[in-house]
């Protein structure tokens, strides 16, 4: 089985105990690949970082990415659980979306338009699918791919997200397996 | 400072403040069984544990924190995995519970094969941090050992029944009264409950294969408390499944919430945290092992402590280990070890063969609260007959739960529509099961102390050597085969098998070294759990383990260890020991 297609089977299981795991090995914290040199980041980078996850998670009738601190969650992140080289790919690919965002609408991505950044991710984000899917095993993440895992991770697991966007029950009390469930109705945090 | 014939600096003072009843090794799983046992039939008894101390609830730092109380949301640091690639590869080890883990440089050992030695070094030791499933062995898994020449078990289920029944009334055990032959009943709370797919998939094998059973998993979490429990200061399970915190609410089994307190509650229990045994002390003279050799973890001072009786807790490895580095005169290469076997036939269950699938159906059902068991198909295969090209069985786990947000990381889109789909939940269900296989024991699989290499204790440092083999490989095949098959006539889609690439002993479930068996010669400890040759030393732990079945493990230490117990106090009034 492909590693890609058995990362997104075990992603799938039973709440996402094992998505943790699987998405660093697949995408840092290599344990063997030297130590991380820590990144350094500047308020500029982290309003930057918000910026695109609020795009990738906007503010709807709930918070969004920005709200629940993502951008600067991110660099935590990237940080303390990457490794030297995927954190070199990170940092580069905040220059790269900014440059991509440039060429497209000769704007920089802090001063685009909220429809231009979600044409220009949607297109970066087939970009890296496309990449991620021809890629050697070895071969570092795309660095969108870092950018939209972690700013999913970072939201949901974020009291905004987990409380708001989502259904989050710190002390269930009990289990009950046969629960109805309609379309609309919020999926569960944990 | 003297020394004695091993070459360690005693404290030979205080001998009389130093002579307990009996001593306990180990303060984990089974060490908390012996040190409960042994306090209430009013003996004094000194439990040794070789970590630090860690008190119910007060001790469990992480147990009521949020995600987002997280700094990197249960995420290991680069750090943490580089400095840890053995610890961080048990899936139970994270930012919430690292610190009730062995770090891979404090304690380190010698793979000769690669071998993942999770342990947990503190009160309570394992405990915490066991996965809390719990069903009983059945005749078969003591009998068919021996019709198949792997294992020589001189007790049978008869013999352990009533102390299941024992354990399992004070543990608290949730589960169906399934009147299964392959998988006992025991003293039941009431059961988990199956979902809807869960059933579905239930209900296909039971209409495929006759001889095949999917039962709810049976778990040591409180479902409705009953007296003895609440006598514990424990209540019920709050379905949060993040157990290896430790869990405030005591719903679920752990030494620190159950065994110690109660032992201590007697007046006749004393702990001793620090205390990283050395050796069994064995008296020439009186021919019988008069102590325990102890030194201490801060300040590497030996002290040793006396009891008529010596119960070796210290967790299958570290027990064989003891018992390797406690030589005498009379016994040079180890406690017991007449016939040469100890640290031998090391065995463990393959968790390598795993299925993931996905169900369509149940887009209008979710479930609520997290459930801490799955579903189980006790073992189908040899049972009755040894029939497959392989010896052993194995058991079976699975469970289906609802997909959520976490299937963003492999979905296409950002923005809103991309949010709104990641706020609810998809349509299909995810399936996955999993493989729980016995290994047979083999003299080549076995552990050693290291000639030359020690600890900072001075102990010499085990080395494992232990694998699989074609028949691991040949039953996982098997497994991928008939869950692949199962899992397709109830109707399952992308069913999808696949090897996790687990190496031994990531399964936490090592067992062995110090078996039990009929006939000294080729084995350790007898059917009471005795050293063969050194009759006043119980081993009831995992060592003593002549074959691994396919259940989980740790029942069937406790019920070994309370029966030791009884039989111990019956030859201390006899005077035989």
């Amino acid at each position: 089985m492909e590693r890609r297609d058995l990362i997104k089977q075990i992603a799938m299981l039973t709440g996402g105990a094992f998505v943790g795991a699987e998405f660093f090995l697949a995408n840092g914290c290599k344990p063997d690949s030297g130590a991380a040199a820590g990144a350094s980041f500047t308020k500029a980078n982290m309003a930057f970082l918000d910026e695109v996850a609020e795009t990738i998670i906007p503010a709807t009738n709930t918070p969004g990415a920005k709200a629940a601190g993502v951008g600067t969650w991110m660099t935590v992140m990237v940080n303390d659980c990457y490794d030297a080289k995927d954190q070199q790919v990170f940092k580069a690919g905040m220059a790269e979306l900014d440059k991509a965002c440039e060429k497209a609408y000769s704007s920089s991505f802090m001063n685009a338009t909220p429809p231009q950044r979600t044409e220009l991710l949607t297109a970066i984000d087939k970009e890296a699918r496309t990449y991620a899917d021809k890629k050697k095993p070895d071969a570092p993440a795309h660095y969108f791919t870092m950018m939209k895992q972690l700013t999913l991770l970072g939201y949901f697991t974020s009291k905004e997200g987990a409380t708001q966007a989502l259904r989050y029950e710190a002390v269930p009390g009990k289990y009950i397996g046969d629960v109805p469930y309609k379309k609309g109705d919020k999926a569960w945090a944990t | 400072m003297p020394k004695d014939s091993s070459g360690v600096n005693i404290n030979t003072n205080g001998v009389q403040q130093n002579t307990f009843d009996a001593i306990v090794i180990g303060s984990g799983i089974s060490g908390g069984w012996a040190a409960k046992e042994l306090c209430e039939k009013g003996l004094k008894t000194l439990v040794l544990e070789r970590g630090r101390d860690v008190k119910h609830v007060k001790d469990y730092p992480t147990t009521t924190k949020h995600p987002w109380e997280f700094e990197h949301r249960g995420r290991l640091t680069a750090q943490q995995q580089k400095d840890n690639p053995i610890a961080a590869r048990c899936y139970a080890f994270d930012e919430a519970t690292s610190h009730f883990f062995v770090k891979d440089n404090e304690h380190p050992y010698i793979q000769e094969k690669p071998f993942d030695w999770i342990r947990g070094y503190q009160v309570g030791g394992k405990s915490l941090i066991w996965a809390r499933q719990t069903q009983r062995w059945s005749r078969f898994e003591f009998e068919n050992p021996q019709r198949d020449g792997y294992a020589d078990w001189p007790i049978g289920y008869k013999d352990l029944a009533p102390w299941y029944s024992h354990v399992e009334k004070f543990v608290g055990i949730s589960g169906n009264k399934d009147g299964l032959e392959t998988l006992p009943d025991g003293e039941f709370l009431d059961p988990w409950q199956l979902n809807p797919p869960e059933i579905k998939i239930q209900q296909a094998i039971h209409q495929h294969y006759p001889n095949r059973h999917v039962i709810q998993g049976r778990c040591a979490h409180l479902t409705s408390p009953r007296q003895i429990h609440l006598d514990q200061n424990r209540g019920q399970c709050q379905a949060r499944n993040i157990c290896y915190r430790g869990c405030p609410f005591g719903g679920y089994f752990s030494s620190n919430s159950s065994t110690l307190p109660w032992a201590a509650k007697t007046g006749n229990l004393t702990l001793r945290p620090h205390s990283v045994v050395h050796s069994v002390i064995y008296d020439e003279q009186k021919q019988k092992a008069v102590g325990v050799r102890v030194i201490d973890a801060i300040t590497k001072t030996a002290t040793e402590f006396f009891a008529r009786i010596i119960f070796v807790n210290a967790a299958c490895l570290n027990s064989n280990l003891i018992l390797l580095n406690s030589t005498s005169g009379r016994f040079p290469n180890g406690l017991g070890n007449d016939s040469g076997l100890l640290g031998k036939y090391v065995a463990f269950h393959d968790y390598r063969g795993n299925i993931s699938a996905t169900i369509d159906g149940f887009a209008d059902k979710t479930a609520f609260g997290r459930r801490p068991t799955a579903a189980m198909i006790p073992n189908f295969r040899n049972v009755h007959q040894q029939e497959m090209d392989f010896l052993g069985g194995y058991m079976m786990h699975y469970a289906a739960g609802p997909i959520g947000w976490n299937r963003g990381f492999e979905s296409a889109g950002v923005g809103v529509a991309f949010k709104d789909m990641l706020t609810q939940q998809a349509d299909e269900w995810s399936v996955y099961m999993m493989i729980q296989g016995e290994t047979i024991p083999k003299e080549k699989n076995h552990v050693r102390l290291s000639t030359d290499k020690k600890d900072e204790w001075g102990i010499p440092l085990l080395i494992t050597s232990v694998e699989y083999d074609e028949n691991d490989n040949k039953k996982m095949k098997d497994f991928w085969d008939e869950g692949v098959a199962m899992l397709e006539k109830a109707g399952c889609k992308n069913i999808q098998p696949f090897d996790n690439g687990r190496v031994p002993g990531n399964d936490i479930h090592e067992m062995g070294g110090v078996r039990m068996g009929k006939n000294p010669q080729t084995s350790l400890l007898n059917a009471n759990s005795q050293l063969h040759h050194c009759k006043n030393v119980f081993v009831t732990d995992g060592a003593g383990m002549a074959s691994v079945g396919n259940q989980n493990p740790s029942l069937t230490f406790m019920a070994l260890t309370a029966r030791a117990v009884d039989i111990a106090a019956t030859e201390m009034q006899k005077g035989n020991i």
